[in-house]
């Protein structure tokens, strides 16, 4: 009889720390958390790292990545985020940012950070809701969706279309990279990290912007169990929000 | 003795900051201080830094932060309707001890106003000026020359208490010419920062700078430190008293005011009134222990702002309990002369 051999095949990234997070059940911040501590280690980049936080739920990034961190206020991130390159530009800038604070209040700072080409990347999380003050209506809302401030379903004649911010970057000057992923199935999970990778390689090897979009769940306010999350992700926002790479300097030959 | 040169207030304090060892500008167009960014778009990129003209001014004080956090020495400027724009990361960096230098160049408001000098934002520099309960230590230079100098001593200043430093001007400091004479500073090297900043979590534990707490008496924990922080501040007030020992009468006026007032001071003084300057330089921490002196040895006081009484607040509240103060308002958009000064003078002079 052979010995009972123990083979680790599945281990917390270095650049995670060991805590439990304060995410509610089925939400894909943790997902996503540890796709960057995945390439942060991969990459060697831990320790030339300084990651702007953003507002909203994710606002605590800073105690589950062991990375330099500072705190943007809400939409800054990308400002933030060119100052500290700008100030150390042979250190690798990452903003996380979700819906509410990248496409609302932060499309100026997003637009014209992404327009210059700073050499940052920004992981751009998608949940069609602002979470943490309690799932109200978010620029990424779906029309029809029910939130807090738009009860009876977002309205396309008084609310506007969901705002489609891959494909708006990717038609800016500066951007090395832009694709949209999603974290609903460990299929587009996979592809979330190719994508990942392809940005934060755009800014090690000085190409440009680098930008994400991750379409996520949030049970809690979609009101929903987890699994009913992912398929709605598939149902209803992978149609509107179509998964893909946008734009890849590096699939074109030249820096931007 | 260095050679003189011939530039604007505004290009002073560029040049002070370069003197200074900023490394970043962060700036957005708003008159009555261009000069400020038009001469760092060359002179910093020159002198090996970086230029970037933001998106907003909202935008350009979050980059403020952003290299603030790295512990490298940056500055943005602009004018009063800018300046409110720049509130919020303002107070981020105060919540975050995070150094920086923020010039404003004050016009007249309220709103858009005018592009004129006037010093209607004092309540806004001296209190903070955005959310919660913070201060700026505040500079208020009246010529090219001071311009220069406290643009070099708000960079230390910034980092010695790591909080936001302001320089307040008007349109006159910054658009007007004179000489100045310039002088290089020791600088503090690349280690400034070294215990604190953010430059990657190698051989030490990763760093946070934040300005959000909230667990149990932390963010209570945190606004004591800043009082402190204030508290030590006091130590740093700077003033010119011009005239006050035998003065009857003592005019307090601060920044481009306090200057045009020391004329209508020295013009009085030879026609044998006895009135004296009292011209705070640092408006937070305001000079109050040498003003309440004066006010004790039994003299008169009136403050004359260029606007409708702010200062005038601080100049009462230091001598509460000895003496008051008259007030002579400049309107904002009305530029003054010395010799509009001199009947109001003389009315509180002979206490009317």
């Amino acid at each position: 009889m052979s010995e009972l051999q123990e083979k680790l095949v599945f281990d917390r990234p270095e650049s995670v720390i060991d805590r439990p997070t304060h995410y509610c059940p089925g939400c894909h911040h943790g997902v996503a958390h540890r796709l960057v501590g995945e390439l942060l280690d991969e990459m060697k980049l831990r320790e030339e790292s300084i990651l702007i936080g953003s507002i909203g739920c994710s606002v605590f990034l800073y105690n589950y990545l062991d990375i330099d961190a500072v705190e943007a206020p809400h939409g800054r991130a990308p400002a933030v985020g060119t100052g500290v390159k700008r100030a150390r530009p042979d250190k690798f800038v990452l903003t996380y940012q979700g819906d509410g604070d990248l496409a609302s209040i932060g499309m100026a700072e997003i637009m014209h950070a992404a327009n210059r080409g700073e050499r940052i990347c920004v992981v751009f999380v998608n949940n069609t809701v602002y979470g943490m003050t309690g799932g109200q209506m978010a620029p990424t809302t779906l029309v029809g969706q029910r939130t807090t401030t738009c009860p009876g379903g977002r309205c396309r004649d008084k609310e506007g279309l969901p705002i489609k911010m891959t494909e708006i970057i990717s038609q800016l000057g500066g951007v090395a990279f832009a694709g949209r992923a999603s974290l609903d199935s460990v299929k587009n999970i996979r592809t979330a990290k190719k994508y990942l990778r392809k940005a934060f390689e755009c800014q090690v090897q000085d190409r440009g912007f680098g930008f994400v979009e991750l379409l996520s769940a949030c049970p809690t306010n979609w009101k929903m169990p987890p699994v009913k999350a992912n398929e709605r992700i598939r149902e209803e926002m992978i149609p509107y929000f179509p998964l893909g790479v946008y734009k890849d300097v590096t699939e074109e030959g030249g820096a931007c | 003795m260095a050679d003189k040169i011939f530039i604007k207030g505004n290009e002073a304090v560029a040049r002070g900051a370069l003197a200074a060892g900023c490394k970043c500008f962060f700036g957005y167009p708003i008159t009555p201080q261009n000069d400020i960014p038009e001469f760092m778009s060359q002179a910093i990129v020159d002198a090996g830094g970086e230029f970037v003209q933001a998106e907003s001014e909202v935008a350009a004080a979050n980059m403020l932060l952003g290299a603030g956090a790295t512990g490298v020495r940056a500055m943005t400027s602009s004018s009063s309707p800018g300046v409110s724009l720049k509130q919020e990361a303002i107070s981020y960096m105060a919540g975050s001890d995070i150094p920086a230098v923020v010039v404003n160049m004050n016009r007249g408001g309220p709103g858009l106003g005018d592009i004129g000098p006037a010093q209607g934002d004092y309540y806004q520099s001296t209190r903070g000026g955005g959310h919660g309960d913070y201060r700026l230590l505040v500079y208020a230079p009246a010529t090219a020359q001071e311009a220069y100098d406290l643009t070099i001593k708000a960079f230390d200043m910034a980092f010695k208490y790591r909080n936001p430093v302001m320089i307040l001007g008007d349109a006159i400091l910054g658009q007007m010419k004179e000489p100045i004479e310039p002088w290089t500073p020791e600088l503090p090297g690349e280690t400034e920062g070294n215990d604190w900043r953010l430059d990657g979590a190698k051989d030490r534990e990763k760093r946070l700078i934040k300005s959000l707490f909230l667990d149990e008496g932390a963010l209570a924990g945190q606004n004591q430190r800043l009082q402190a922080k204030y508290e030590a501040m006091q130590g740093e007030i700077q003033y010119e008293a011009f005239e006050t020992e035998d003065a009857d009468l003592i005019v307090c006026a601060y920044g481009s005011i306090g200057r045009i007032a020391k004329s209508a001071v020295r013009k009085m003084r030879q026609a044998g009134h006895k009135v004296g300057l009292f011209r705070p330089i640092t408006l937070y921490p305001f000079p109050a222990a040498p003003l309440l002196e004066l006010a004790k040895q039994g003299k008169r006081f009136l403050t004359i702002e260029h606007n409708l009484g702010q200062m005038v607040d601080d100049v009462r509240l230091s001598m509460r309990t000895v003496a008051d103060s008259d007030f002579f308002p400049v309107y904002p958009g009305n530029l003054p002369t010395p010799d509009e000064f001199e009947a109001p003078i003389l009315k509180s002079l002979e206490g009317k």
